[in-house]
């Protein structure tokens, strides 16, 4: 069995990831009278890889929207490195050094992948708007520090040559992987991604998920993902929780979650006699 | 006997050359990257300090005289600083395409016994990894690029970056052991060992020395005044001869600049920033260049394709005059003004070659369309004719007479003769030393005295003393009924057409000649969006009636074209298929270098040679594939085969057979 302790986590192919970072405790979500999310548990640990997985209305975006803070739940709690984290406004959540990706792309169609990737530096930038306007002083400072690490980004996510491509031009494999480097740009913590390869082909889904892995590797960022793709799931994540109807259905490692009967039924129907 | 030229000095090896940069252009910029957006630069004497570190590190951690050094990367400063260092070291640099599979890779890496890699990035080691594996060979690895290497087992293997600290702190010790080997390196030590692509068996390891490159670099550099102001951009594979020569020795000789773009993809705004003035590209770059000229055209708006009409008019008919400074007439040469200052002025600078001062293409025959177009606007394209075994230069247009159909005149130092069976052979100061354990094909390439074969084909034109190239010697055969076969000559009028990425035509001893065509992905799926075709897959656009017609098209003005020819309308093309597979040198089926090798591609596809020839008009087909990875797949197509019109005699046996 996996060995657990408070700060130490072995996974099932020997990968040691680190203390829990976040905990979410009996979460529940309604809108008016649908609940979205029922009493669920489970937590996120330092530099892993966490999949949420279910079927279409499970309730995973609508999870990934209580991590990122966006919905506030009516029951439970999010703890957050260890403090119990009240409701927050978008802006105070990217402080705290998560970031996100979104189903739908929704990048800025217009302006270019660079200009794109900038915003996500925009909490990093302190120079007032005065000194903004005149590119001078502390603004020219932090533009420069900011197109620094923005273009080392950009090396890493190999898009060197659309750079300067406005985003509403490219394909839609490389829109996502400008979302993503537009998220990595916050340099996150915890980074989360809504369904990373969504209508991608295999050779786009092969490169974003060796971009997943590499920054997951690199920058030991903690990634929680939302992902249809059983395949991807499996050889991508350290950690599986499976959501049915706004309940978890099974939580472990993907192979333990293999040979859940809970999500053997819930994917594949079960016999109603 | 080879003429051993005295040498200049004490400038007998490529190390030696570094020093006297960095004594004479000191502060001039020897290396150029483009990194995370920027431009970064070194002057010759930081490069040379970059250089003498990283062969200290080398040293220290156990290069030797006479091993072998494989660079496996993209052209980087960095790689190009480790071929010097290898030098420094007394030992071999084997530049090695970056593209190839670990299965080729393994032959080369084995052959030559590479004791250390220097690898561009985790791909390559990667795949010298895998190699390993199966051959048992334990190289020393030392990687540039550390992404995803974080993590591996660093006992064999080492960051750049941490080998040239390496070296910086035992310079004191270090320092004189390599002086020591700079100083006693000369002429006839081994300046590079490069592996010829071989469109056929296994690749061969040509030792080129110190003599042969840097006599080839001085002449040639002296040919076309080439100085230390020169500009140039290496993205040609670092393995190929070429980017060697241009690179390494003439911006060694010269003290030029060497720009490296950022990578594969951003070439063409590297190009544009950088404005080379000195340019070499194998005609597939121009081709490419010129197709997506051509579709961006299109696409443009009616004012704009009627300027650049209006314009490509004027400059066909006065450009290449006045690039070689014949008289032009008055209205001309305000036409061509008026066409540079609105049309082809920007369009060159679109392009990167508003610069050019000098530019070369070779390496296969240049469509002499595609050719004209680029003199056309005003650049100095010239040809040349060389290969590895000749350190490049074998014959060159001197400026003022460059033609489409010739490669020149002798280079500088160079001899050339043909043989009784018209073949070409040559003899000069870069003509190689040896081929790398392998004193059989030494023999049989390079005679007693020195002379060479080249395997190709050709004459010298009488009034203008330039050597025209027909075809391979080996390629070039005859049609049952006795006239001569030349593929290459009708595959290159093919491949004119953007429409048509590759050519191979058949006919060897053949009552008539068939082709394989290859469709432009590019040029052709542009035309489908706008024609609202739809398509799914590569194999099913290259098998679209529509496209099908056109290509019919194309081929018969070929055909038209060749019948003009008495000696080759024997070559017309009366049978065509478009091919469902894209040619690809991961399947064997061309070179790294992109030259189609007719007898793979015979064999592979002999069910559609059948096919070709027996009259059937179409054949299902099922062709092995290898991915990018190395792994194997299969697709399978059932390719229509089309009648083609001929032309002249051709016509008349055709009616008279049936």
């Amino acid at each position: 069995m996996n060995a657990m302790t408070q700060d130490g986590y072995v996974t099932a192919d020997g990968r040691q990831i680190g203390p829990v970072v976040m905990e979410l405790r009996n979460i529940t979500l309604r809108f008016g009278g649908v609940v979205a999310i029922k009493d669920i548990s489970f937590d996120i640990r330092q530099g892993e890889i966490r999949a949420i997985i279910g079927p279409n209305g499970a309730g995973k975006s609508s999870m990934l929207n209580v991590i990122s803070g966006f919905y506030h739940p009516q029951d439970g709690q999010v703890i957050f490195k260890g403090q119990v984290r009240p409701a927050m406004k978008p802006y105070q959540v990217a402080r705290l050094g998560i970031a996100r990706t979104f189903q739908n792309i929704a990048l800025f169609e217009g302006m270019s992948v660079l200009d794109n990737i900038m915003t996500g530096r925009l909490n990093k930038m302190k120079a007032g708007f005065l000194s903004q306007a005149l590119w001078w002083g502390a603004a020219e400072r932090e533009e420069i520090e900011n197109r620094a690490a923005v273009e080392r980004i950009i090396d890493f996510l190999e898009i060197q040559n659309i750079r300067k491509t406005p985003v509403g031009r490219l394909p839609y494999g490389l829109k996502k992987r400008v979302e993503l480097a537009r998220a990595l740009a916050a340099e996150p913590n915890l980074l989360l991604l809504d369904e990373p390869m969504a209508g991608m082909n295999v050779e786009e889904k092969e490169d974003m998920s060796r971009f997943i892995l590499s920054v997951n590797d690199e920058f030991g960022t903690t990634i929680c993902l939302i992902e249809h793709d059983m395949g991807v799931v499996m050889d991508l994540s350290d950690r599986v929780v499976v959501m049915d109807y706004g309940k978890k259905i099974g939580d472990g490692t993907p192979s333990e979650v293999r040979s859940n009967q809970a999500v053997i039924d819930a994917y594949l129907g079960v016999a109603h006699d | 006997m080879t003429v051993h030229t005295t040498p200049p000095g004490d400038l007998q090896s490529v190390p030696a050359l570094l020093a006297r940069n960095v004594a004479r252009f000191g502060d001039r910029p020897a290396y150029r990257e483009k990194e995370y957006g920027i431009w970064q630069s070194w002057t010759w004497s930081q490069a040379a300090d970059q250089i003498r570190a990283l062969a200290m590190g080398l040293m220290a951690q156990g290069l030797k005289p006479g091993d072998h050094m494989a660079i496996i990367g993209r052209n980087r400063p960095a790689h190009y600083w480790g071929m010097i260092a290898a030098q420094m070291c007394g030992a071999v640099p084997v530049p090695l395409y970056q593209d190839a599979v670990a299965a080729e890779m393994a032959y080369v890496l084995d052959h030559c016994g590479a004791r250390f890699v220097l690898c561009g990035d985790q791909e390559q080691v990667d795949k010298v990894l895998e190699v390993e594996q199966t051959t048992g060979a334990s190289a020393r690895i030392i990687y540039t690029d550390a992404r995803g290497l974080r993590k591996y087992d660093h006992d064999n293997m080492a960051s750049l970056a941490d080998v040239q600290a390496q070296g910086r702190a035992g310079a004191a010790t270090l320092g004189p052991r390599l002086d020591a080997i700079i100083a006693g390196l000369d002429y006839d030590s081994t300046c590079v060992m490069l592996y010829t692509s071989g469109t056929t068996g296994k690749p061969k390891g040509v030792v080129l020395s110190n003599r042969n490159i840097i006599e080839t670099a001085r002449n040639t550099a002296e040919f076309d005044n080439l100085t230390e102001i020169e500009e140039i951009v290496a993205y040609l594979p670092m393995a190929w001869v070429g980017d060697f020569i241009f690179s390494m020795g003439q911006a060694m000789w010269s003290g030029f600049t060497v720009n490296c773009p950022e990578g594969a993809h951003t070439m063409m705004t590297d190009m544009r920033e950088i404005g080379p003035t000195y340019f070499f590209a194998p005609p597939r770059v121009f081709e490419t260049q010129l197709t997506s000229v051509m579709i961006r055209m299109e696409d443009a708006s009616r004012m704009k394709r009627w300027l650049f009409k209006r314009g490509m008019a004027v400059a066909h008919r006065a450009g290449p005059a006045l690039l070689d400074g014949k008289t032009v007439s008055f209205g001309d040469k305000l036409a061509y003004a008026l066409g540079k200052l609105f049309v082809f002025g920007p369009l060159k600078n679109t392009l990167g070659l508003s610069r050019v001062r000098v530019g070369y293409t070779a390496g296969e025959a240049i469509g002499p369309e595609i050719f004209d177009f680029y003199r056309s606007l005003g650049i100095n394209l010239k040809q040349l004719y060389g290969q590895t075994e000749a350190s490049v230069f074998i014959t060159q247009q001197p400026d003022g007479q460059v033609r489409s159909d010739t490669v020149g005149v002798p280079s500088p130092g160079v001899e050339v003769r043909i043989g009784d069976n018209g073949e070409v052979y040559y003899r000069s100061p870069g003509t190689f030393v040896e081929y790398y354990k392998n004193a059989d094909s030494t023999a049989s390439t390079k005679d007693a005295e020195g002379w060479v074969a080249t395997g190709d084909a050709g004459f010298f034109e009488e009034a203008t003393g330039h050597l025209r190239i027909i075809d391979r010697a080996k390629d070039v055969g005859k049609m049952a009924d006795g006239t001569m076969f030349a593929p290459k000559y009708v595959e290159n009028k093919l491949k004119f057409y953007p429409n048509i990425l590759e050519a191979v035509v058949i006919g060897n001893g053949r009552e008539f000649c068939t082709a394989m065509i290859n469709i432009d992905l590019t040029a052709v799926g542009n035309w489908a969006e706008r024609n609202n075709i739809a398509y799914g897959s590569y194999q099913e656009l290259a098998g679209h009636p529509q496209v099908y017609a056109q290509i019919r098209e194309h081929v018969e003005a070929v055909n038209a074209s060749v019948a003009q020819d008495p000696m080759l309308s024997g070559c017309q093309v009366h049978r065509f298929l478009v091919l469902h597979k894209e040619l690809d040198p991961d399947d064997g089926e061309m070179t790294r270098t992109r030259k189609v090798r007719r007898a793979v591609i015979t064999e592979k596809f002999h069910d559609l040679v059948t096919a070709l020839y027996d009259g059937s008009t179409s054949i299902h087909t099922r062709t092995e594939v290898t991915y990018e990875d190395g792994r194997k797949g299969a697709i399978s197509a059932t390719l229509r085969i089309e009648d083609a019109r001929v032309f002249g005699d051709a016509a008349r046996q055709k009616v008279a057979a049936q």
